[in-house]
């Protein structure tokens, strides 16, 4: 259980007026520690200890893996990982071809998937120019922060037949 | 029908919250929890926890047969769905109804009826309310006809939208056809529905909201919420009642919030939000919300009551405990939302693992929040990780007080918007009241840190 706003507002009178600076309190279910701020008031930093109580026992959630495909990427190829740790999309909505596919050419600028982190999406932009050599992550999955996303071949920005194809 | 067992069929600070009000009660709380959420501080602070599903919300808190399944696998006796996810969705409030469960929320009827933006706009102006000028534009012809009424600048609107989704301003006639075709194949491929209408721009609006509780004959309005600070269409900060309104405007507002209340046979908590025009000193119905709203706190602190307890008690089929004249406004209460996310890099999503949570406490403060030092804040759900809410005698009391705690609260391991709030604070022009919701768009153009890059 937790100390509600009301009880730690009568532990903070009761501070208040024996002039102490400091309560730190330590229950089987929870810590609290209540400090006088100067004159600015006080603060309260409770923690609440007790485990969930979960229907149908303790057994382990089955863990949500973070994708994290091959992270080795061969030499002279550049990897394109998410700037933020989210869900991974290939194309702007279901149906839609996607952004980038093996075989374009990409600029740094070019988005090449959407991260939808937190209910928000941030683009995925190539960061390099080059052509992409190969597409890693499967879309609508979970991508962790270093997750290699596409992979982009930077040789083939100055040579190559794709040269002017887009 | 008396609740002995609750099951909560959401995360985060709401789900704090609801199983706050039912420890006060005496009534046994079981929280259904996705897999990224079974060691969450709310499922510390539920009696119980149900595992609902795995972590994407689709398949746990978006996912109407699996809360009920969680329901009736504990036998819970009703499901509050909080805000957001199934709150709203006619087809929870079905399935519960099926199975015997009382669900915490308005009737399917009147979740049908504010729903969809058209249906609720008629049902305005069925109960008497002015809504902001304008109609359906079935086609091309039929929207010149429209335009020619309300006249340029005006908005298109997808039917099937909300929450500014799905909004397309037109300028002149000569944009109108252009426009249309595009709000019509944008809102068909986001919504599934093709449906638009057009409505007269208003050029300095405020947020404006009434508080609406019913039992299903009767209804009381607890008062208004100003929400105008708003970055893309979400609120930042909130404050009730709402500054600097003239009377008569204020008045016209709740008779017009309890007109339609009456009007749909509500019964449940729910929010009438209004479009007030600061150049015509007037006001438009927007839409109805039949939830529980994330700012309800500043109301609960200028009303003195347990908005929760209070919904619960009309779901329970009781007759309103409270009468309009019972209604007493105290002093002026402020919200501070605290979101994991970094201003100065274009207001970037920071979830992660929370090392301290430090926060303000005495008379008139209260954090309603769903973290502290261990937790982890999951990539999957929005980025709010609690609220700040300050009751002072006066608005200006109010907001120096909020300054002050806000210097107070610590969380320490992810990015967070209270250096937002400190730089709101301390502008003159939102200090003076009564901003529009163009406001905080200007605001940041001068006082963020440095411009990041705009996702």
């Amino acid at each position: 259980m937790e100390l509600s706003p009301d009880d730690v507002r009568d532990v903070l009178k009761a501070l208040d007026s024996s002039g102490l600076d400091e309560l730190h309190l330590e229950l089987a279910d929870l810590t609290l520690t209540v400090r006088r701020e100067g004159a600015a008031g006080w603060t309260a930093e409770q923690r609440v200890l007790r485990r969930p109580v979960v229907e149908g026992g303790a057994e382990p959630p089955a863990e949500t893996k973070p994708y994290a495909p091959r992270a080795a990427v061969a030499e002279g190829l550049v990897a394109v990982r998410p700037p933020l740790l989210g869900t991974f999309y290939r194309a702007p909505k279901p149906g839609a071809p996607p952004y980038v596919d093996v075989g374009d050419r990409v600029q740094e600028e070019t988005v090449v998937g959407v991260i939808e982190t937190m209910k928000m999406m941030t683009p995925v932009h190539a960061g390099v120019l080059g052509t992409v050599v190969e597409c890693r992550a499967v879309n609508g999955e979970f991508a962790a922060a270093g997750a290699v996303l596409l992979v982009v071949d930077p040789a083939s920005s100055t040579a190559g037949p794709g040269e002017g194809a887009q | 029908m008396r609740i002995h067992r609750l099951l909560v069929a959401n995360r985060g600070e709401i789900a704090a919250r609801v199983i706050r009000t039912c420890a006060r009660l005496g009534i046994e709380s079981v929280l259904a929890a996705s897999d990224a959420d079974l060691d969450s501080l709310p499922a510390r602070l539920a009696d119980r926890v149900v595992r609902l599903g795995p972590a994407p919300a689709a398949a746990s808190y978006l996912d109407p047969a699996a809360v009920v399944r969680a329901a009736q696998a504990v036998g819970a006796d009703a499901v509050h769905p909080g805000y957001g996810f199934l709150s709203e969705n006619p087809s929870l409030a079905l399935a519960c109804e099926a199975a015997g469960i009382v669900f915490v929320g308005p009737s399917v009827e009147s979740l049908h009826a504010v729903g969809d933006k058209l249906t609720a706009r008629s049902h305005a102006l069925t109960a008497g309310l002015p809504v902001v000028p304008g109609g359906e534009a079935v086609d091309l012809a039929g929207a010149r006809a429209v335009a020619a009424e309300v006249g340029y600048p005006l908005l298109v609107k997808a039917v099937g939208g909300g929450g500014g989704r799905g909004m397309k301003r037109v300028d002149s006639a000569d944009e109108l056809a252009h426009t249309l075709d595009l709000a019509t194949s944008e809102a068909a491929a986001a919504f599934g529905d093709p449906r638009v209408y057009l409505e007269r721009f208003v050029s300095s609006g405020r947020h404006v909201e009434v508080q609406v509780l019913g039992d299903g004959s009767s209804a009381v309005a607890l008062g208004d919420r100003d929400c105008s600070v708003q970055r893309r269409y979400q609120k930042l900060f909130e404050e009730a009642p709402a500054p600097l309104l003239p009377d008569t405007a204020r008045a016209g507002m709740v008779a017009a919030a309890l007109a339609l209340a009456v009007h749909l046979g509500y019964r449940g908590l729910g929010t009438v939000e209004l479009l007030y025009d600061r150049e015509r000193e007037t006001f438009y119905f927007l839409e109805m919300n039949a939830r529980i709203q994330v700012e309800h706190p500043v109301t609960e602190m200028v009303t003195g009551l347990d908005l929760v307890a209070e919904q619960l008690a009309v779901a329970e089929g009781l007759p309103l405990r409270i009468r309009q004249e019972d209604v007493v406004l105290t002093g002026h209460a402020v919200e501070c939302r605290i979101n994991a996310e970094d201003w100065a890099h274009g207001f970037r999503p920071s979830p992660g693992r929370i090392e301290r949570v430090v926060l303000p406490v005495g008379e008139g403060l209260r954090v309603d929040t769903h973290v502290q030092g261990g937790s982890v804040v999951p990539p999957y759900y929005d980025s709010l990780l609690g609220k700040l809410i300050v009751h002072g005698v006066d608005r200006a009391d109010a907001l120096a007080r909020a300054q002050a705690a806000l210097d107070l609260l610590r969380i320490d391991g992810v990015t967070t918007t209270v250096p937002v709030h400190q730089a709101l604070l301390a502008d003159a022009e939102f200090a003076a009241g009564g901003v529009d919701t163009a406001f905080f768009e200007r605001f940041l153009q001068t006082h963020q840190p440095h411009l990041g890059e705009v996702a």
